[in-house]
């Protein structure tokens, strides 16, 4: 490998060495052209996946229908991936929303120090002790129309999927915090800084360019495994129905009757859970590979 | 100290105060009030009469002023009366604290026990074949969903194979020891499969940094036999952070406890707060995540306690 090669390729080179990595990368890959391939099937077949037929349910798999029809008679495989969508969506948005309040938090606490870190460190070491899922199912059970939503908006499909999205990045962003903290603690006082500060750049300008550039690796790192807690807490929620709710389908929801149909359809209940857990097992495994590409240490001696 | 165990100790008491406010508001914002049951009960009632009820049970006043009265009853042990079981809420809680805290200890006996063995095997070898076995089996425990395994457990054992009951804490006229111990086998394995994961990959990660340590050198070159370098002059040293992190993880070992509970329909904590959310029983759901949020604090304090006990160079 040439020392003139950026960075970023070396990065690319060490995650090629990563078995598990570059596995669970193609299987995400795969996963993700599986959701999406409900666009051209519904146009092929003009089949539609909210379309119940209540004469066909629990059809066995067909040429037509695939995996075969659900309790309400819909298109198990093609509900598969439009719930795919949803629950990939919701991970990626709670995880970027999370994400940056865990940031916000981290480089404010981290940066500027003495008081305010303090204040910021006791709301965040109290949000880590506390039991997130029942938190979360109070979160989820809360009435939007008593918080000044119109109650056209609350039943919506649309005010479901950003409630979930907004309320695990409430509650999911103490691990970026604590890290983005330690991280900017780490570089604050380096020369580097020290320097932009003498030449006259404000707070703004040294944490843009000098601080959130130097701690990237590690947040992208947590980011990922970030995601897989998000798909886990989503599947959970809307499973428990206070989270993305029926007709729109999410893995989690599609999971919601399987647990009393488990004796009559048990396929039912298989085919969700089995995609979160390959979704989830992908993300933490990518999380680990990446882990690995980004520490210089782990460069294989040529 | 004893002053860092009352620092502690008044901190925890503070979080637990902003909780319950928190808590508080956000049960107030759920569906309903806790007039309706009364009103729905009760037809041609009218809009007058509905708001003299409001005044009588106060429910006109502003948050604070409500909040602060809740607090003072529950500071005196009146945490009010739950409306879906009819009885004081703290005689539903009671039985229900003792059946998750039984769940939940049993498990995480179980997950230390496993993990350790399994990050003491993987640790040995590092890169090895068993490392990378016991690796996958890790990152299964971390990325399963709790709810869908228990649900491919009902299905195997319950449904398919009819070894285990799926639900319930004791066949009814039944109850002995050997059926209660039936009921618990696919909570406790649910659970403590769940926690394992991330248990062994603390037990792992600290083993090999203990025995790259130069006292273990020592060790090993004075001849003592590997197993005892391992299992004494290791092992002793690696617990002190790990013991620490699984405290700090019964957080999210009572979410799972919470879904272990609902899905084998057990009588604990869990069932009970998932129940009053949904059938609208204020006091008794905010009752309940206040114990939860109780039993996880006390569990980090104890965590904090036994970090400072196992490691002699932390003075307090």
């Amino acid at each position: 490998m040439s020392a003139a090669s950026g960075i970023w390729a070396r990065r690319w080179q060490r995650l090629r060495g990563h078995r598990a990595g570059m596995a669970s990368l193609v299987l995400l890959a795969l996963l993700l052209l599986f959701v999406l391939a409900d666009v051209p099937l519904e146009a092929i077949t003009g089949i539609d996946p909210n379309e119940a037929d209540l004469f066909a349910r629990f059809d066995p798999p067909s040429w037509a229908h695939p995996l075969g029809m659900d309790e309400a008679g819909r298109d198990v495989l093609l509900r598969l991936m439009v719930g795919g969508q949803i629950s990939l969506l919701v991970g990626l948005l709670a995880t970027l929303l999370g994400g940056m309040i865990g940031i916000a938090v981290g480089v404010a606490a981290g940066f500027w120090g003495g008081r305010l870190d303090a204040l910021l460190m006791r709301v965040t070491d109290g949000m880590i002790a506390l039991p997130l899922l029942p938190l979360l199912i109070v979160l989820g059970a809360v009435d939007l129309t008593k918080i000044g939503f119109s109650s056209e908006f609350a039943h919506s499909g649309a005010a479901g999927f950003w409630r979930i999205v907004v309320i695990i990045a409430l509650v999911d962003w103490t691990a970026i915090a604590r890290l983005v903290r330690a991280s900017t603690m780490q570089i604050r006082e380096r020369d580097y800084i020290r320097a932009a500060r003498a030449a006259g750049a404000g707070s703004w300008d040294i944490i843009a360019t000098h601080i959130l550039p130097n701690i990237a690796t590690p947040i992208i790192v947590a980011l990922t495994l970030t995601v897989g807690r998000v798909i886990l807490f989503e599947s959970v929620l809307s499973f428990l129905g206070f989270g993305v709710v029926p007709p729109t389908p999410s893995w989690g929801n599609m999971l919601n009757n399987a647990q009393e149909l488990v004796t009559t359809a048990p396929l039912l209940a298989v085919y969700p859970g089995a995609l979160i857990f390959l979704v989830v097992m992908a993300v933490n495994f990518l999380g680990d590979g990446l882990q690995h590409a980004f520490d210089p240490r782990s460069e294989q001696p040529e | 100290m004893n002053r860092f165990i009352l620092r502690r100790l008044l901190q925890s008491a503070l979080v637990l105060l902003v909780m319950s406010f928190v808590i508080y508001g956000l049960i107030g914002l759920m569906p309903g009030d806790p007039l309706d049951v009364m009103v729905a009960s009760v037809p041609g009632v009218t809009p007058e009469q509905i708001a003299r009820l409001r005044a009588i049970y106060g429910l006109d006043q502003p948050l604070m002023l409500r909040y602060f009265h809740w607090l003072m009853a529950a500071l005196q042990g009146d945490l009010g009366y739950s409306r879906s079981h009819s009885v004081p809420v703290l005689a539903v809680l009671a039985p229900a604290l003792w059946t998750t805290c039984k769940l939940m200890l049993i498990s995480f006996v179980a997950a230390v026990a496993l993990s350790f063995v399994l990050g003491i095997t993987a640790a040995l070898k590092p890169g090895g074949w068993l490392d990378g076995a016991i690796g996958l089996v890790a990152f299964a425990g971390i990325s399963v969903p709790v709810f869908w395994l228990a649900l491919m457990m009902i299905l195997v054992f319950a449904v398919e194979l009819h070894w285990l009951p799926a639900s319930g804490g004791f066949t009814v006229g039944d109850g002995g020891f050997v059926d209660q111990f039936r009921h618990l086998v696919m909570p406790v394995t649910t659970l403590a499969l769940a926690t394992t994961g991330g248990f062994t990959r603390f037990v792992r990660a600290s083993m090999i940094e203990t025995l790259r340590a130069d006292h273990i050198r020592t060790a090993r070159a004075k001849g003592n036999p590997p197993s005892r370098v391992v299992l004494v002059h290791a092992l002793r040293n690696a617990m002190i952070p790990v013991l620490t992190v699984m405290a700090l993880s019964f957080g999210s070992l009572f979410s799972g406890a919470l879904l272990t509970e609902t899905m084998f329909a057990q009588p604990g904590m869990g069932k009970l707060i998932y129940d009053a959310i949904l059938s609208n029983d204020f006091n008794l759901a905010l009752s309940g995540l206040l114990f939860a949020t109780l039993i996880t604090l006390l569990a980090n304090l104890a965590a904090d306690l036994a970090y400072a006990w196992l490691d002699p160079r932390i003075k307090l």
